[in-house]
């Protein structure tokens, strides 16, 4: 089986809104699937689908090549997921919850294997801790236990990093990494942040308003050559004036409060320096950002290698 | 199934609040038996006041009247009618307080069908009624018997007396303990239905008991337009029958017959219709449920 989920136009609508629009898309085995999108893009109702909570209103969900609604059981005692925060039962230890959703996903686990579990996430020492008394990052990582706890073929987090400081995140980052690579799962990670899924993800897709923008290999999406700029200068109004009428007029592609965007190849950096010099103008700062805000913006003003790569 | 009730179970009673409830009655319930040990005698004479004008009563008899079996059914009439306030706490959390604090979603993702779930909440609710009122018979039953022993039991009513040998009331109460079980499970049911629409505990609660009280109310009132159309059609008019098990048959000579229930017909017909307020409250429940969006 090449594809574990295999969507086709998933469709939603709550009353006169349409979250979700006709949006189809699969994930291969083994891979680590990202789906981006900015808050309110439709990525939370999709991944409700997903697990059964949100009926769609039309199109099909196949997990594990079984039809979602007909073998809806099958298919989610081989799924472990998260779903935005990791809510858990606060007046109750994380070996408690451990236990609580091992039981519920169908599977005998031992409480060694319970520990073993809470060992993975560096929660061990804590395990008879009550969760009211966890930090976000604790209790993000106890969510991820839960996932995990009946041995998933199929991993779904949804925005797992939220809320975690740069420490948690690379934890999440590394244990992601882990579990695609080392154990073979296949993992599908929601996220608003482009940075963290460009390290993590071996293929994406970009949705927004319900809709897809663009899917396919990290490589493909992201030409790494392919950058923005931030200019930023002593006069930051006046440059972009100067730009405007200038040899560089080509790469400029906006200005924001405090510095003039240019979009050029890595390679044209150190011409756009020079000319900058020539140009005389007093630099104070130039440096490449990539952000999914960046790469929305490319999406929408219709940049070419985006357009190139659109399905 | 038997361990997702137990999970359930495990939940219910990890939470302290659930013994709010426990401690509830035991207050009532000692409050009563102590205010009883130590003036019964007062109380005893307040009740016969309302009979004196055409009943004699004898010291004796109104020693004989303040015994465990009398207490107990004082303390029934009374905790009765507050008892669906402890049941809606739980019941009205069991949906509602899952979605508030966020574990509902994650419980959805698990290989466990929305119907199966919707049993075992309301199976552990129902569980907790039970041990609520085993708790309230342990305390105001068989701790009444012990503190003020048994006797012969007399129940005071509007047309009269009736007095029941003391070798035939303990089945009585067994009888009244298991219809209360099920006409406080009837309130179990509307909180858990109300549960499915709401995403936090407190107005699932609130309905359920603004819902007891209006229903109580109309149920108590005399009005004859009221008798014959709502009145027979409201779960709170068939939540009282228990005292049914407390009203006996007398033979020609107006002597109570042991082991008989004036109107057994009545009580089995409330007992049918709470049963079926049960069915219509629970299977809506599931059948709304099953269709939900969970988007807490």
């Amino acid at each position: 089986m090449s594809n574990i989920i295999e969507v086709k136009n998933l469709t939603k609508e709550f009353k006169e809104i349409r979250a979700v629009d006709n949006l189809s898309f699969s994930v291969a085995a083994g891979k680590v699937y990202g789906f981006l999108g900015q808050n309110g893009a439709g990525k939370s109702t999709t991944i409700r689908m997903l697990l059964t909570l949100i009926k769609p209103s039309s199109g099909s969900i196949e997990i594990f090549g079984m039809n979602l609604q007909q073998h809806r059981k099958e298919i989610l005692s081989q799924v472990g997921a998260i779903i935005e925060r990791p809510d858990l039962y606060k007046y109750l230890t994380a070996l408690e919850n451990l236990r609580i959703f091992a039981t519920m996903s169908g599977v005998k686990i031992t409480e060694k294997k319970l520990m073993d579990q809470l060992d993975e996430v560096g929660l061990a020492d804590r395990a008879n801790s009550l969760v009211k008394t966890y930090s976000q990052g604790m209790k993000q990582r106890l969510g991820i236990a839960t996932a995990l706890v009946h041995n998933p073929k199929l991993i779904i987090l949804d925005e797992p990093t939220n809320g975690l400081d740069p420490q948690g995140i690379a934890d999440i980052r590394n244990l992601i990494i882990r579990l695609s690579k080392a154990s073979g799962k296949t993992l599908l990670i929601s996220s608003h942040l482009l940075s963290e899924m460009e390290l993590i993800a071996d293929s994406m897709l970009i949705i927004d308003k319900g809709k897809k923008l663009v899917e396919g290999s990290v490589n493909d999406l992201f030409d790494p050559a392919e950058t923005v700029v931030e200019l930023k200068t002593t006069d930051d109004a006046a440059v972009f004036e100067q730009l405007q009428t200038s040899s560089l007029q080509k790469y400029v592609q906006g200005k924001r409060n405090d510095c003039v965007l240019l979009k050029l190849h890595r390679n044209e950096v150190p011409v756009v320096m020079k000319e900058l010099v020539k140009m005389d103008v007093n630099v104070i700062s130039l440096h490449s950002k990539h952000s999914l805000e960046d790469y929305f913006l490319s999406l929408t003003t219709g940049n070419s290698h985006v357009e190139a790569t659109k399905n | 199934m038997w361990k997702l009730l137990k999970i359930e179970l495990f939940k219910i009673f990890k939470r302290p609040r659930t013994y709010i409830a426990f401690g509830a009655i035991a207050a009532v319930v000692f409050l009563i038996q102590i205010a009883l040990k130590y003036d019964g005698k007062s109380y005893v004479d307040l009740l016969l006041n309302n009979l004196s004008g055409s009943f004699e009563f004898s010291d004796e008899f109104k020693g004989k009247l303040l015994n465990g079996y009398m207490i107990c059914f004082v303390i029934l009439n009374t905790l009765l009618i507050q008892m669906p306030l402890l049941v809606a706490l739980i019941a009205g959390d069991s949906i509602a307080g899952e979605a508030n604090m966020g574990t509902l979603r994650l419980s959805l993702t698990k290989p466990i069908s929305r119907t199966e779930y919707m049993l075992v909440k309301f199976g552990a609710s129902v569980i907790y009624t039970f041990a609520l009122l085993v708790w309230m018979a342990i305390l105001a039953l068989f701790g009444s018997m012990i503190i003020f022993g048994t006797n012969d039991l007399v129940v005071l009513r509007s047309e009269g007396i009736e007095q029941m040998k003391h070798f035939d009331v303990l089945w009585r109460y067994f009888a009244a303990f298991g219809y209360a079980a099920v006409a406080l499970t009837t309130v179990s049911a509307l909180a858990f239905l109300l549960s499915v629409f709401a995403e936090n505990s407190i107005g699932p609660i609130i309905a359920t008991m603004s819902i007891v009280i209006v229903f109580t109310i109309l149920s108590e009132m005399n009005i004859p337009i009221y008798d014959q159309t709502i009145k027979p059609y409201l779960f709170t008019s068939h939540m009282v029958a228990w005292k049914g098990f407390f009203y006996v048959q007398a033979d020609a000579e107006g002597t109570t017959i042991n082991g008989s229930i004036e109107n057994l017909p009545a009580v089995l017909r409330s007992l049918g219709i709470l049963i079926i307020y049960i069915g219509v409250f629970f299977s809506t429940a599931v059948w709304v449920f099953r269709k939900k969006d969970i988007l807490t």
